[in-house]
């Protein structure tokens, strides 16, 4: 209709107009398209350097042999793989750390859930309460250097945990809870349960008052007692908090290394040696970073299957 | 879509090329300047020593130094013995060391063959340095790659009230006054235990400070031949003899996850009667508890033995970074430390023994146990065969794992001592 009225003479003009403007256009759309990277760049930067680099590197040097070390290192397939894989003290590490990670966490969670219920109850006055939550959550506010010294000064044999079941009876003579092979596994993870409980406790505890009042007197009115009010109503409103905490600490616990190192270093005899307590050695003891590379992919590979759930939970939500 | 896909393929790809030459940039190597123009020159120098020494001492020193020489500025990067090894080890690694580095004798031979510390023979060739002042050089196939600057011995440390207490008059000089010693001073009862054996894996220089020991103090070896020798009567005799203790109940319990700091807080609390430790630490001991009585003695022999006794010691070692471009400023630097009269004020400050020979450290204000403990080191020989040896922790920790199947029980000596030496074979080829 419009075209009617344009001058033949400016047709050739129009166009020419038409396609600067469609590549403005294009170039306008094209600049748009980039301005999210523009903003995202500094942390893509920062992502790159701080971990795509450090682990495409360290993939790298698991497929290498006797890496760092010699100036001319080969390519060596899986035999890292092969010979970490074939290590009993690794498999007797990947075994304790099972062992130290389920334990915590479920000791984590239970604590933490029984503890943040106690403050969460009205049969406590604030007053209270505000002493409990203080005294509860002191374990988190040390490094884990101070916890490492508290605990190793409390299990000494001369120290104060042998000195009280001695006293109540439980003891005869004082034991050796870190120097013993047969203790030192159950004394680092209650040293570790012992920090990381208040973490639990307080994400549980926001979590629980956030509860509605309503369901508990619905339930109520249906009949129900404590025990099935705490299942299906404390409980079935907790567990997305619940799954989405156990999974991050088993990723957590998984990665604990200056708690064991500094109480035991993966002794007596390996009793506490962990993945990264024994990826720790064959790096900085035995120099052998190539096998310290392979052992650390298998790490990240496990802790990626747990991050995958976590993800997946999360999505879920 | 795929052009997107492609763009921001194209992206990230820059991005990381960019990431890498920034990280790569970053770690460039240490001092700066421009030695071929005269320039000043900064030299890194990476350190535990300062961490040790009175708070300000060794700035002081390093002060005189850039007084002498202007154009050389020395920069102090200290921490913590663990930190600075684990940094080193990172340096090496990436072939970043700082110009100038702080050395135990048991990274020496890693190191070394890295190629990440440089050759010091031909820097003290060029310099036309006269060696024969150095009480000790640490070589690696004949090159001199680290060299002592202060030596820390470990005598046999006393608890005198303990011993008095128990009825033992003297200072035990053999194996077995030792073990009748510590069984007496056990026999006191309460947490009192006569010996401390630290063998902690996380740093198991318990191994050599606390166990070879006494094989050394016996003039004995754990090598024959530059190549590991365990299965010897004398290493026999000296694991032996540890064990004896073990079974004889006079070690503090917790040894098998005990650390050298636990050791000497035990002897400070006067929990323990004897220990095998560093003459570095007989100030922390004075501050720790001011009131106890104790003496450094030499460590015991064999029952019968006359021979010179070699004492384990410790060094704070100095090398230079093969890397570096101002090896000759590094090295004047490595000179100045080692001098006569900086070597005799360091060695003064820091409670050791110098690396110069003509060096004398003053005794006349501090503790006479110093002087006590400098006459023992004169009489013997400093003995530690870790050092030098390549992956010296690790050949530790092998021995530790072996004894502690034995302290447990669940090994024999000679079974212990057969698969150390099997796994030392293979890793000092």
């Amino acid at each position: 209709m419009t075209s009617a009225n344009v001058d033949p003479a400016a047709a050739p003009k129009t166009a020419a107009w038409a396609g600067q403007a469609a590549a403005g256009r294009h170039r306008h759309g094209l600049a748009r398209r980039l301005v999210p990277y523009g903003y995202l760049s500094p942390t893509m930067l920062l992502i790159t350097v701080l971990m795509v680099v450090p682990i495409v590197m360290v993939i790298g040097y698991s497929f290498q042999d006797n890496v760092i070390v010699n100036k001319n290192p080969v390519f060596a397939g899986f035999a890292n793989y092969a010979k970490v894989l074939t290590d009993a003290d690794f498999l007797a590490s990947l075994g304790n750390t099972a062992v130290f990670i389920s334990v915590s966490t479920v000791a984590h969670l239970v604590l933490g859930l029984a503890f943040a219920m106690m403050l969460n109850t009205q049969l406590l006055g604030g007053i209270t309460k505000a002493v409990f939550r203080i005294v509860y959550i002191l374990p988190w506010l040390f490094t884990i250097a101070v916890i490492a010294v508290i605990w190793r000064l409390l299990f000494d044999p001369a120290g104060v945990v042998n000195y009280v079941l001695n006293t109540v009876g439980l003891l005869q003579e004082g034991v050796a809870w870190l120097g013993d092979p047969v203790t030192a596994l159950w004394a680092v993870t209650f040293a570790n349960i012992w920090s990381g409980y208040p973490f639990f406790m307080i994400s549980l505890l926001a979590a629980l008052q956030g509860i509605s009042a309503d369901l508990y007197e619905a339930a109520a009115m249906d009949g129900t007692n404590w025990f099935q009010r705490f299942v299906h109503v404390t409980l079935a409103q907790l567990r997305p908090v619940i799954v989405s905490m156990a999974v991050l600490d088993l990723i957590w616990t998984s990665q604990q290394f200056a708690l064991i190192w500094m109480m035991t270093g993966g002794g007596p005899l390996n009793a506490t040696e962990m993945l990264s307590t024994y990826t720790y050695k064959q790096a900085f003891s035995e120099y052998e970073f190539a096998t310290a590379s392979a052992a650390a992919v298998i790490v990240l590979l496990l802790t990626t299957a747990l991050a995958f759930f976590y993800v997946r939970q999360q999505r879920e939500q | 879509m795929a052009t997107r896909t492609t763009r921001l393929k194209r992206l990230i790809g820059a991005t990381t090329v960019a990431a890498t030459l920034a990280l790569t940039a970053a770690c460039g190597s240490g001092g700066s300047g421009d030695a071929g123009s005269g320039g000043p020159v900064t030299l890194e120098f990476a350190q535990w020593w300062g961490a040790e020494l009175p708070a300000g001492e060794f700035d002081k020193i390093i002060s005189d130094f850039t007084a002498q020489n202007p154009n050389i500025k020395v920069e102090l990067l200290s921490a913590p013995y663990a930190s600075t090894k684990q940094q080193l080890v990172t340096g090496a690694a990436s072939q970043t060391l700082p110009d100038v580095v702080g050395l135990d004798g048991a990274w020496v031979n890693d190191f070394a063959k890295q190629g990440a510390i440089t050759d010091l023979s031909t820097l003290m060739t060029d310099a036309n340095y006269d060696t024969s002042q150095l009480a000790s050089q640490v070589q690696v196939q004949d090159a001199t790659y680290m060299i002592p600057v202060v030596n820390f011995v470990y005598p046999l440390f006393v608890n005198k009230d303990l011993l008095a207490k128990a009825g033992v008059t003297d200072v035990p000089t053999t194996r077995s006054q030792f073990l009748d010693a510590a069984k007496k001073i056990s026999a006191l009862g309460g947490d009192v235990k006569g010996w401390a054996l630290p063998l902690d894996t996380a740093v198991p220089n318990g191994v050599q400070n606390d166990v070879m020991s006494w094989l050394w103090a016996s003039g004995g070896t754990m090598l024959q031949d530059g190549k590991p020798n365990l299965t010897s009567p004398g290493v026999k005799s000296a694991v032996e003899y540890v064990k004896s203790l073990n079974d004889a109940g006079v070690i503090a319990p917790g040894s098998l996850t005990m650390k050298e700091q636990d050791k000497v807080e035990k002897f400070t609390n006067g929990q323990v009667g004897m220990m095998i430790d560093s003459l570095a630490h007989i100030n922390l001991i004075k501050e720790g508890k001011p009131d106890l009585n104790f003496e450094v003695a030499a460590v015991p022999a064999e029952d019968g033995y006359t021979g010179e006794r070699g004492i384990p010691y410790a060094s704070w070692g100095i090398g230079i970074s093969d890397s570096t471009e101002h090896k000759a400023e590094a090295f004047k630097f490595v000179q100045y430390l080692l001098s006569q009269e900086v070597n005799a004020k360091l060695s003064t400050i820091a409670n050791g023994f110098p690396g110069n020979k003509n060096a004398q450290p003053d005794f006349s204000g501090g503790d006479p146990r110093f002087k006590t403990a400098f006459d023992i080191y004169q009489q013997g020989y400093p003995a530690n065969e870790f050092v030098g040896l390549p992956k010296s922790e690790d050949l530790m920790r092998t021995f530790d794992e072996q004894l502690q199947l034995v302290l447990t029980g669940s090994a024999t000596v000679d079974d212990a001592l057969t698969k150390s030496q099997e796994s030392w074979s293979s890793v000092i080829e």
